[in-house]
């Protein structure tokens, strides 16, 4: 059954205010989701008053101001801090985005709420455990498929053919219109998830590919890809500006001509 | 076990034997086509069904049953419940698959559910042709 309320060791309580330093002038409050599993206990609300004069424009920012020089045990990841490389994908604000990308600014409500990707288990603070999202990835087989014999120079692939791969190529695996999917939430198990599907897209219609229909074939489910119901939150957040849902209905799409 | 225990041993399986599970059922695709096509019968049909449904407010039992002896009323109305019933038990499927994960308790729901539409279903046709037939019988 789908869980309605968190599960008792899941409720996050309230935790410990760090007041921003005296004379700070421009002060944010930062309410960031706290679970560290060495000390076991339930996960808590740490709320931060940060000195904004003191801190870049995004989020990703703030976070580090706040880890370098008033608590170093919160735990996030990050790393190109400007938007490449998808690890400091998190819930910021309620809405799944990079924290490398956000401005602070752009948050609505007197205080910054962070916590980590929906509905994953999570690792320490900010951290989601990503494995299985991962592996669905790796389950879809991204790379080419061929039977030909390999070329001697590359795969040839016209100008038109390569365009068809924009809007799809562009992900970054961060993971956050999957974690934004409820579908995923209820199954995540079974349902690849939007970005998995999208890159599955970007492998069917690749005109150098020569799998295609073992591709529908793996994919023609009832859980792995029709679980998908079309609830756009995958395209609302994606933080490149993707759609994994149109990219899913073209897959669905293929599926039909496949039979018709 | 919680699904949230990451530290404990999935059943030792590793992440990509668990994102390929048991495999695609190479199925899915008929219940996406029934679904639209089911839905774009109704379009038509369910304003046709709101149109004879005001036309007939007010009207004694012998006008509606008369009108239900029109072939063309019959057919329809029999069409009708037989699009909406065939969309209800695909959407309801759906739902049920959706929330609920025990695989007894989802089984039983699904099937169920399809003996709830086709109970319906039977019962509704049988009632249309029971009157429209009397009807056309009678004059």
């Amino acid at each position: 059954m789908v869980e309605l309320a968190l599960p008792k060791n899941s409720q996050v309580k309230s935790g410990k205010h760090w007041p921003a330093p005296a004379g700070a002038k421009k002060v944010k409050t930062f309410k960031i989701y706290r679970y560290d599993p060495e000390t076991g206990g339930n996960p808590r609300w740490d709320t931060y008053d940060v000195d904004m004069d003191a801190v870049g424009p995004m989020v990703l920012d703030a976070l580090l101001y706040i880890k370098n020089t008033i608590d170093p045990t919160l735990a996030f990841r990050r790393s190109c801090r400007e938007g490449v490389c998808g690890s400091c994908s998190m819930n910021i604000g309620g809405r799944n985005t990079l924290a490398c990308t956000h401005g602070w600014a752009e948050v609505p409500g007197k205080a910054v709420q962070i916590s980590p990707l929906p509905h994953m288990p999570v690792v320490k603070d900010l951290i989601p455990d990503l494995t299985l999202f991962y592996a669905q990835y790796a389950s879809i087989e991204p790379w080419l498929h061929t039977d030909t014999p390999e070329p001697q120079a590359e795969w040839r692939q016209s100008p038109e053919d390569r365009e068809k791969l924009d809007g799809l190529y562009e992900c970054i695996l961060c993971a956050c219109c999957s974690t934004s999917c409820p579908s995923y939430w209820w199954n995540g198990d079974k349902y690849l998830g939007p970005a998995a599907l999208l890159h599955a897209y970007r492998w069917l219609i690749d005109s150098r590919d020569e799998a295609t229909g073992d591709r529908l074939d793996a994919l023609e489910d009832p859980f792995k890809l029709y679980r998908c119901h079309t609830i756009m939150n995958c395209a609302q957040v994606c933080p490149k500006g993707l759609n994994p849902a149109k990219a899913i209905a073209e897959i669905k799409k293929m599926m039909v001509e496949r039979v018709v | 076990m919680s699904k949230n225990d990451i530290f404990q041993p999935i059943q030792f399986r590793t992440p990509l034997s668990r994102a390929r599970g048991m495999g695609s059922s190479h199925h899915g695709v008929s219940h996406f086509i029934t679904e639209r096509v089911s839905g774009l019968a109704l379009a038509p049909l369910s304003l046709w069904g709101v149109y004879s449904a005001l036309k007939l407010i007010g009207a004694d039992q012998h006008t509606v049953a008369a009108w239900l002896g029109q072939p063309l009323n019959a057919v329809l109305l029999v069409l009708l419940l037989v699009s909406a019933l065939v969309h209800l038990s695909n959407a309801v499927q759906v739902v049920i698959e959706d929330y609920i994960h025990r695989f007894t308790s989802k089984s039983a729901l699904v099937i169920g559910n399809l003996f709830v539409c086709v109970l319906a279903g039977a019962v509704g046709i049988f009632s249309i042709l029971k009157v429209a037939l009397t009807v056309t019988g009678a004059h």
